[in-house]
């Protein structure tokens, strides 16, 4: 229904002012009923002359001179122009803005694909979908490389799941959230990240530092948080294939249904597969793992925007197998032999979760929110001789409400949240058990004096059955001293509990000796880690030679309190103890964007770290973390035809520095990887609106560490460690999909 | 006193719901004159500066300014000065020449002759 529904009503009674007006009514139409519209704006096209509709629809316009076109707008309805020539009065029908999408997707695309905050007091960049695209593949954990926040690295030589970094701290400090909820954390830690598929987000924000205090206590060094694609504004359908060189497939089908204009749904259907085997280096070990992954989100959303209800349900279900390490190793036969050293990992994960929203109607400031999710993840595995398995069920809920205090400069949130957790492990022979119960509640002003100066100021108090009774206060403040420029400064305190193995699994493709120096600490008899983070940050905004660009300068400093050190430090032994002295990470990050024109963009960044702790054998950097790191992308693109079709392409160069490795058969004391550069480049090719064709290269330079694995000759000996990884293990890869959309 | 502070924390956002609910508003558009962002900060600002007006918003095409307010108090006429005395026009009130003629480049719009 395309067709726009206008009634003209040739009224010919006089208008007493010597001013000719246009007078006219706004509906919507809902089944048969007409439902004024009241707020909506009309225009005259190129003027300033404007009006809104009052609360039963109606409007009344001077008429232009200069033009007979009429906008009319409305938020959440597709925008009309409409060519009013001698009528004195109109009544006009709007359909909700859903109907046809493809004006939401050029919009996306028009936009910067990576926003940097300028209005938050917190420093917040946007990465929209349009960024997503330019990653290779395929999942949230791949959707960071080229973003220089945010440092991808390679966990193991055996699964090959990337891990990320921020300011120098690993994923088990960032408080990771799909639509606000609590998601990457617990037993999922090691491999979540790689149980969203790519192209079911949206945008991803990301906040470096303490981040805000509503949705916990756990962000230590920032937030990332994934919102994913909603029934009500997505595509109704869209099918993605990808294919790589190194045996993965992946396949995308997305489909959404509005059932009204209130209810819709979505259905997200994601399988990947590698069957071939590739081992490039020839260590007799895969390069990358055999796996499958069978993926099924189910969401409904409800949106009443008259009456200001929104709510979301939530249902997913997700099934990862993983076999990894020697070639040729069939789990059937060889499972406990010691000849071949096999792994498999087996992952089943179920996620529910309600959120409902209220804007009070008479009053846009203030609204009501509440969410819940619960979710289950079991994961079977062996590595050679040990075992880990992992069942955790987590309920969390949490409910919110927004207001001002005085006028809108003046804005609060308030809350209340309750998580409980219960993680069952079998570590080797040993079992784990541990309930996590909390209740906490959340106050968060923020003023803004809507010029330039805002401030956002959280605190919160927990009760943890293992945690204790705590407070955690965090502190944003904004401030421009001219337009252009941004200063931007944070303080705040996290805490958690370290789940040393989940976080730690790397640790099984090795057979070093685990030892837990206990001390009577509740959570595998240590202490919770906490720790307080600080955060300067300045954005200068410039134009130059007709092209825009920024400058960001930021330094944080994260400094532990308490710690749980994973000290690799001792040959064949893996130690967790709780920290006995300083640690501490500092971040330092320029980095510049600039665009000379529509087409071409430039990002480059350099960051330097210094992630140093004291172990037993001293105050050391931590291993495995590149001290200096630089990063660069240019991306592209050809202007869109008329029909959309485009190409585009990026390249991005990633150096890593050297890198301090732990005392093991093959690196001495005190040695150091060497530095190396990456290379990856994509090209897209938009054919039409709907149809998009990309190919790629990842690591083009085809960098490789030499020997990933130590003591790969007895993969049963006490040498053998696959988790000192400090370059890819995979060469160049060639890699092609396409996207469709209806 | 962490105890305390505990305690307050908790009572704090049911005590403001409360708080919330008991107060009046009420709804209000009206044309201000105006150009571009610059004004529209400027309008914005100078609404949310009288004691009692809760939130406004005004919008750049229609010139409309629409506003949450406490009538008991500010009333409408004195928001009406209090915006014309920072150089816009209102559907009441017109501003000083002298205000108007310091006004940025951009937001020098069209005046009525009246």
């Amino acid at each position: 229904m395309k067709t726009i529904l206008i009634t003209i009503l040739s009224f010919t009674f006089m208008v007493s002012s010597a001013q000719e007006l246009l007078q006219g009514s706004l509906f919507t139409k809902e089944g048969t009923q007409n439902i004024p519209l009241e707020g909506a704006s009309l225009y005259w096209l190129g003027t300033t002359i404007g009006t809104t509709t009052n609360e039963k629809g109606n409007f009344s316009l001077a008429l232009s001179k200069d033009t007979t076109e009429l906008i009319i707008s409305y938020l959440g309805f597709k925008t009309d122009t409409l060519t009013i020539k001698n009528q004195k009065s109109i009544t006009h029908f709007l359909m909700a803005s859903d109907s046809n999408s493809l004006d939401e997707v050029t919009i996306s695309q028009r936009r910067k694909a990576i926003q940097k905050s300028y209005l938050e007091a917190q420093n917040i960049v946007n990465v929209n979908s349009a960024e997503l695209l330019k990653a290779a593949c395929c999942n949230l954990s791949e959707s960071f490389e080229t973003n220089p926040s945010i440092d991808v690295n390679f966990s193991d030589a055996l699964t090959g799941t990337k891990q990320i970094k921020m300011l120098g701290l690993t994923s088990p400090y960032l408080l990771i959230t799909e639509e606000n909820i609590p998601m990457v954390r617990g037993a999922s830690q090691a491999y979540g990240l790689t149980f969203t598929p790519g192209t079911w987000i949206e945008s991803i924000q990301i906040t470096k530092g303490a981040g805000s205090v509503i949705n916990g206590f756990e962000s230590i060094a920032g937030q990332i948080n994934t919102e994913i694609k909603k029934p009500f504004s997505d595509v109704p359908f869209f099918a993605n294939l990808f294919t790589s060189a190194n045996g993965r497939n992946e396949l995308n089908i997305q489909g959404n249904h509005k059932f009204n204009n209130r209810w819709s749904s979505g259905l997200f259907l994601h399988g990947n597969q590698r069957t071939q085997t590739m081992d490039q280096n020839n260590d007799s070990f895969l390069d990358v793992p055999l796996a499958k992954q069978i993926n099924v989100l189910n969401r409904w959303q409800y949106t009443d925007f008259e009456k200001g209800w929104v709510g979301f349900g939530s249902l997913r279900f997700m099934q990862d197998d993983k076999q990894i390490g020697g070639v040729g190793y069939n789990p059937d036969q060889d499972r406990n032999s010691q000849l071949l050293w096999g792994s498999e990992i087996s992952t089943r994960r179920i996620d529910g979760s309600v959120k409902v929203g209220y804007v009070f109607p008479e009053l846009p400031y203030q609204s009501f929110g509440f969410q819940s999710a619960y979710s289950k993840h079991v994961q079977d595995s062996y590595y050679g001789i040990r075992n880990y398995e992992i069942d955790h069920e987590s309920f969390y809920a949490n409910v919110l409400f927004n207001s001002i205090i005085g006028n809108t400069k003046n804005k609060f949130k308030a809350g209340l949240n309750i998580a409980y957790d219960q993680y069952n492990e079998l570590v080797d022979q040993f079992d784990f058990l541990r309930t996590d119960r909390s209740f906490g509640s959340f106050f968060e002003y923020s003023y803004d004096n809507l010029e330039n100066f805002s401030l956002v100021g959280g605190i919160r108090a927990d009760f943890h059955n293992n945690l204790g009774t705590f407070l955690t206060p965090r502190v944003h403040l904004r401030y421009l001293p001219d337009p252009k420029t941004i200063l931007r400064a944070s303080v705040g305190s996290g805490r958690k509990a370290a789940n040393i193995f989940a976080e730690n699994q790397t640790l099984f493709g090795t057979n070093r000796v685990i030892s837990i120096a206990k001390n009577g600490g509740s959570i595998y008899g240590l202490n919770p880690e906490k720790a307080w983070n600080y955060g300067l940050s300045v954005r200068q905004i410039f134009n130059l030679l007709g092209g825009s660009g920024d400058l960001t300068v930021d330094y944080y400093i994260t400094n532990f309190v308490d710690q749980v050190v994973v000290d690799w430090e001792k040959q064949h032994q893996i130690s967790f103890y709780n920290l006995d002295g300083k640690s501490r990470a500092n971040s330092f990050q320029i980095a510049l964007d600039y665009a000379p024109s529509e087409a071409l963009s430039f990002r480059f960044a350099y960051k330097n770290y210094d992630v140093k702790t004291t172990y037993t054998s001293g105050f050391l950097q931590r291993p495995l973390q590149a001290q200096n790191r630089y990063f660069g992308n240019v991306a592209w693109e050809t202007a869109r035809k008329a029909n959309d079709a485009q190409w585009r392409w990026d390249l991005t160069y990633h150096a890593v520095g050297q890198q301090r490795l732990v005392e093991t058969s093959r690196d001495a004391r005190g040695s150091y990887s060497p530095s190396y550069g990456l290379w990856n480049s994509q090209l897209t090719r938009a054919v039409i609106s709907n149809f998009e064709i990309y190919a790629g290269l990842e690591n083009i330079g085809n960098y490789t560490q030499a020997n990933p694995i130590i003591g790969v000759e007895n993969p049963f000996g006490a040498d053998f460690d696959s988790a000192q990884v400090y370059a890819p293990i995979f060469g160049r890869m060639i890699y092609a999909g396409f996207r469709w959309n209806l | 006193m962490k105890k305390l502070i505990v305690l307050l924390l908790f009572c704090l956002p049911l005590g403001i719901l409360a708080q919330e609910k008991s107060n009046k508003s009420a709804k209000a558009s009206f044309e201000v004159k105006g150009n571009c962002e610059m004004c529209k900060a400027r309008i914005e600002k100078a609404s949310l500066s009288e004691k009692g007006v809760k939130m406004a918003t005004w919008d750049i095409p229609s010139n409309i300014l629409s506003v949450i307010y406490n009538p008991n108090k500010v009333s409408l006429e004195s928001l009406h000065k209090a915006i014309a005395t920072t150089g816009h026009d209102t559907s009441l009130e017109k501003a000083p020449e002298s205000v108007y003629n310091s006004l940025p480049m951009c937001c020098l719009y069209e005046r009525d002759t009246m």
